[in-house]
């Protein structure tokens, strides 16, 4: 079958493609729904790439955060019109020591291959997690973010110590948002700090038990643990500073994605015997951990609306630019594509 | 229920020295109308796909769909009429005699050499017909429509801004294009280009869906080349 992608061709231009799914292959036809712009599709959609990463991977589909409704399942395992979550990450191997995510084999969607911007999706059904009833569509959207806090945490819980009476949070925006919210159900009896430099932005993080502006740090301020969910250029900084501010023998969890190597003070590292670690994407546990997680605390998802940013409906090309164009604007929160192309 | 009229009626005489009607060519590695078949089979909301062809090709499109999809029991394969609208007909007098039709029998008529049809056109004219409205889907005309009485002269240069360039589907209630194209005299229905005409000449509403510059026909060697450059490489995992 003929099935319409919508690809960026270069940045700020998307165009219509076309490719042939054979619809009798094992996958799962899925028709997007809700789509939710992440920053690395804006990397892509402003150009901000190298020059040489956007010759080797444009054209391309973007959009990793998406839900969709099953259209047709060879097998019938699926209901058609089941809402169902995608998973971006695609293994091409199986390794029982090595997690999916991690295997340099595996391809992501809107990084190796076409991501989520299609009329239909086809998944392997391996990809799929059926969603509960009634949940809130916007919110399942960027369930692919969620999941990835939800699988730094499984990561600190193997890798920290056990004495975690104050974490920090280093960041103020979603990924910040959601990790610290995680934490906080997940260890509700540890106090959770936020460190961020951004007033308004913080004071959303209800839920924390404390906020700390990172330039004004009590000098006797410390943690047991950290995550850094800052990225770019300012994760260096941010390391550092966490580094100064964390107890010996702490983990630090790093979150945020830098284009750029960052310098470490690695002597404290010895000195402190500090944990580093690193945590990227996410697999199909750890989707069906966090759909297991929004059944259980239904008030996750109530905090999880409330970084909602914007929700745009999307007939038309224009519509696509819009929405990408509204999501650099906006001062923080996520951008909800309506898919309706 | 609502059902996919796919009108396979062409007989290729538009497509140059080609001895197989247009629908049977490739895109890709599959028949035109396969790819447009398959469209409506995988829409969930589509109950049954019904396909009209010319009798002298019902057994090949019988073998063709059997070939490449597997959705047989969805599809029925039977044949059109002289005209357009006398094709749809047909397909109202089969559904007639199979299932009986009512006021909630919605038929979304398309063209079997229209491949590039995407599920939100598809799902708009379904919305429409079940809200009580016929629909025809279009795009906006590019090029300035010019008039001419008697092919020589031009006779009006009308406002692009008010004119589309008629696609498919069209889609509407079957009950009700059958009581309107029952009433059309016999010169009437000579003039008919489309499903859509029927209830224009009958004083109805027939609401705009709005098409796809990609949702091309394939009528000359130029649209089949283009539809292979359209189709272009695949970069699936």
């Amino acid at each position: 079958m003929l099935n319409t992608v919508y690809r960026l061709v270069e940045p700020r231009r998307f165009e219509a493609n076309f490719t042939d799914i054979d619809i009798f292959s094992d996958n799962i036809l899925v028709r997007p729904t809700h789509l939710s712009i992440c920053n690395a599709d804006q990397r892509y959609y402003q150009g901000k790439r190298s020059k040489e990463v956007l010759k080797q991977k444009l054209p391309m589909a973007l959009i990793h955060e998406g839900i969709g409704k099953i259209q047709y399942d060879p097998r019938g395992e699926f209901g058609v019109g089941q809402y169902v979550v995608m998973i971006p990450n695609t293994p091409q191997e199986e390794d029982s020591i090595i997690a999916e995510n991690y295997l340099r084999s595996s391809k992501f969607r809107a990084s190796g291959f076409d991501g989520f911007m299609q009329d239909y999706v086809s998944m392997h059904r391996n990809r799929l997690v059926p969603l509960p009833e009634g949940i809130n569509l916007n919110v399942a959207a960027f369930t692919e973010l969620v999941s990835v806090s939800y699988h730094a945490i499984n990561r600190f819980q193997r890798f920290a110590h056990s004495r975690k009476n104050e974490i920090g949070v280093w960041g103020d925006g979603n990924l910040a948002f959601i990790t610290s919210l995680l934490i906080k159900k997940r260890y509700p009896d540890s106090k959770v700090y936020i460190f961020g430099k951004n007033d308004y932005k913080m004071k959303d993080f209800v839920f924390a038990d404390g906020l700390y502006d990172i330039t004004d740090l009590p000098k006797d301020l410390f943690v047991d643990h950290a995550f850094e969910c800052v990225g770019r250029e300012a994760s260096g900084d941010a390391i550092n500073q966490i580094i100064d501010h964390i107890n010996p023998e702490g983990a630090i969890s790093i979150l945020g994605v830098s284009e750029n190597p960052v310098p470490i003070n690695t002597r404290m590292v010895l000195e402190k015997g500090l944990q580093i670690f690193g945590s990227s994407r996410s697999g199909y546990d750890d989707f069906k951990g966090t759909i297991e997680l929004y059944k259980k605390n239904n008030e996750i998802v109530g905090y999880l609306e409330s970084i909602i940013g914007e929700i745009i409906e999307v007939k038309s090309i224009g519509d696509m630019n819009y929405a990408f164009d509204a999501d650099i604007r906006k001062p923080g929160g996520k951008t909800v594509m309506v898919w309706n192309k | 229920m609502i059902y996919g009229v796919i009108l396979a009626g062409g007989i290729g005489s538009r497509m140059g020295n080609v001895d197989k009607p247009k629908q049977f060519l490739h895109i890709g590695n599959k028949p035109i109308i396969v790819h447009t078949v398959e469209k409506f089979c995988v829409n969930s909301r589509i109950d049954h796909v019904i396909v009209l062809c010319p009798e002298q090709w019902v057994s090949y499109t019988k073998d063709l769909l059997k070939k490449h999809i597997e959705f047989t029991d969805k599809i029925s394969i039977i044949t059109g009429g002289q005209t357009r609208n006398e094709t749809i007909m047909n397909a109202i007098r089969y559904i007639e005699s199979e299932k009986g039709i009512d006021d909630s029998t919605i038929l979304v008529t398309h063209d079997a050499v229209r491949p590039f049809v995407t599920h939100r056109i598809i799902d708009d004219n379904i919305n429409c017909a079940l809200d009580g409205l016929a629909c025809d889907t279009v795009i906006p005309a590019t090029d300035t429509i010019v008039e001419s009485m008697d092919n020589q002269i031009i006779s009006n240069i009308p406002d692009r801004s008010k004119y589309y360039q008629g696609q498919t589907p069209q889609s509407f209630k079957a009950k009700r294009f059958k009581e309107l194209y029952n009433e059309l005299s016999k010169d009437e229905k000579q003039i008919l280009t489309d499903a859509a005409k029927v209830f224009v000449m009958k004083g109805e509403k027939v609401k705009l869906v709005d098409g796809e510059t990609f949702n091309i026909k394939v009528t000359y060697p130029y649209d089949l080349q283009l539809a292979e450059v359209l189709l272009g490489g695949g970069k699936d995992c």
